[in-house]
């Protein structure tokens, strides 16, 4: 991270600013709240934003570390994320070297191939060497239930937590010049962009949200909520353009690509988990749920912004 | 602080949540927790869920034929004051209910894992009559049906590598003997105890 650059002096004011206003809200709200309803809300909210504070501190500590401190944070955001999805996910006995594998090799070598920064083999080895290693191992176990099941469902939480995640710190070994902030602001772009579309999602559904998209996914999410909050991250992501290679107008389309490629991330995770019979993946983040329900819309939209960059805007 | 970093190390393979369902947690009666078996991350995971002053009161009660057999299992199970019993052989002076009686009238609770040994399937087997001769016994106990989640997945039977799922640990309303109620009507309602605290959508 360039520290140096006023635009980082901006974004550090700006998103500090951010958790510092919604703090002082959330204590004026705590005295004022009667209902038990609105108590309710607030307490979530206040849960939130102490939440948001705690994730905001990791990632700059990270991206101040670099390349590597963004590797290390993934990884581990990763873990944690691949943990919550094969908990919640029906496996058998025979799967038991399978899953090992997935925790152990799998997950640490593909960090290592984003620490190596070789993005050939970084590219495919989840979709191809992971896809081929896990039906390989699961056929010695000899148990031929579920069989396609089992291994699919353990590929499919290794292709979201890992290798989608993996392309965030990715981010930084690409070649785009000039960057005012450094590597450090691509990541924040998308962070920002994402996190923030979800965040304006739940706002604009709270203010004015009627019409539920797809009420048995997902009730909470409107055609209300969608459009403010899609319109308000781009607007946003626009805002931010010095932190990338992109015109404003280039920066308000990628991010509104960013926020539809999100806001489906987190319908398709929610799905899985209606599915399943559970509400959230886990409870490690208080009023958010288990890490997956953070960074479900970072997983679908990390790899598509990842690919923008890497084919738009390098040269070679 | 051995047994400190045992209690760490626990939790953080099996990221044990403890739920309690109408059971006080920081109660300081006599009792009995029992549990399913699957895993022999079992005891070392319930007796980690406990509050601090009820687990230095605690001990989990092991086969001796299994965790007796060499000074490493031994040491093991003194890690976590464990009380060794015989599975088979049983005579009158070496009765393992009179043994696990004895324990408690000096005061120590139990974790006992009623079927005897552990399942492979994940699915809970038939209670052996322990639990009942000892409710017999020590009818001030309380008998806490305890749940145990996921760690026939993390650490399977047969298996040395423990995969880092997370695992809950769900301790249910105590019950008793009832007077006069037979042994298999009391095993088969501890039995049903245990299962009711099942969450539905278990993997």
């Amino acid at each position: 991270m360039n520290w140096s650059s006023p635009v980082t002096h901006h974004v550090l004011i700006a998103v500090f600013g951010v958790l510092i206003v919604s703090s002082v809200i959330g204590f004026i709200l705590k005295r004022r709240a009667k209902t038990e309803e609105g108590n309710a809300t607030v307490k979530n909210l206040i849960a939130r934003t102490n939440s948001w504070w705690l994730m905001v501190i990791v990632l700059f500590t990270a991206l101040s570390v670099g390349k590597l401190g963004a590797t290390i944070i993934f990884s581990l955001i990763s873990f944690l994320a691949l943990r919550e999805y094969l908990t919640v996910t029906p496996t058998r006995t025979a799967d038991h070297m399978v899953l090992f594998t997935s925790f152990f090799i799998v997950l640490p070598y593909q960090y290592w191939l984003v620490h190596s920064e070789w993005y050939g083999m970084f590219s495919v080895m989840v979709p191809v060497y992971a896809f081929v290693l896990i039906p390989m191992l699961a056929t010695l176990g000899g148990d031929v239930t579920d069989f396609l099941e089992r291994s699919a469902r353990t590929h499919w939480g290794l292709m979201v937590c890992v290798y989608f995640i993996s392309h965030i710190p990715m981010l930084m070994t690409l070649n785009v010049e000039p960057l005012r902030m450094g590597p450090a602001g691509l990541v924040l772009f998308l962070v920002a962009v994402t996190q923030g579309s979800d965040v304006f999602q739940y706002v604009w559904g709270k203010l004015c949200g009627k019409r539920p998209i797809v009420p048995k996914l997902s009730p909470k999410k409107t055609v209300e909520g969608f459009v403010g909050g899609v319109l308000t991250a781009s607007a946003v992501g626009a805002a931010m353009f010095r932190l990338t290679p992109f015109a404003p107008w280039q920066a308000a389309l990628v991010a509104l690509v960013l926020c539809v490629m999100g806001f489906f991330g987190g319908l398709v995770m929610s799905a899985i988990k209606r599915a399943r019979g559970i509400k959230d993946w886990g409870t490690l983040i208080e009023g958010h749920g288990g890490i997956m329900d953070r960074i479900d819309s970072l997983c679908f939209s990390a790899p598509v912004y990842f690919h923008i960059l890497r084919y738009f805007f390098t040269p070679n | 602080m051995l047994r400190e970093t045992a209690v760490l190390m626990t939790r953080l393979i099996t990221g044990v949540n403890p739920v309690w369902v109408d059971c006080d947690a920081a109660s300081s009666s006599l009792r009995v927790y029992f549990a399913n078996h699957g895993s022999h991350l079992d005891f070392a995971t319930l007796w980690a869920a406990l509050p601090r002053s009820a687990r230095d009161r605690t001990r989990p009660v092991a086969a001796r034929d299994y965790w007796g057999r060499t000074n490493f299992t031994r040491s093991v199970i003194n890690v976590f004051n464990g009380l060794l019993i015989a599975r088979e052989g049983i005579t009158r002076q070496d009765n393992p209910v009179e043994q696990m009686a004895g324990a408690m009238r000096e005061g120590h609770s139990l974790i006992l894992f009623p079927e005897g040994t552990r399942s492979k399937d994940g699915c809970i087997g038939s209670f052996k009559s322990g639990l009942y001769h000892l409710a017999e016994k020590v009818p001030e106990a309380e008998l806490v049906p305890v749940y145990l989640q996921n760690l026939n997945r993390i650490l399977p039977k047969g298996h040395l590598l423990p995969v880092p799922l997370i695992s809950s640990v769900v301790f249910g309303p105590p019950i008793k003997l009832d007077d006069g109620e037979r042994k298999q009507d009391f095993l088969a309602r501890a039995k049903e105890a245990v299962l009711n605290l099942a969450p539905r959508n278990h993997p």
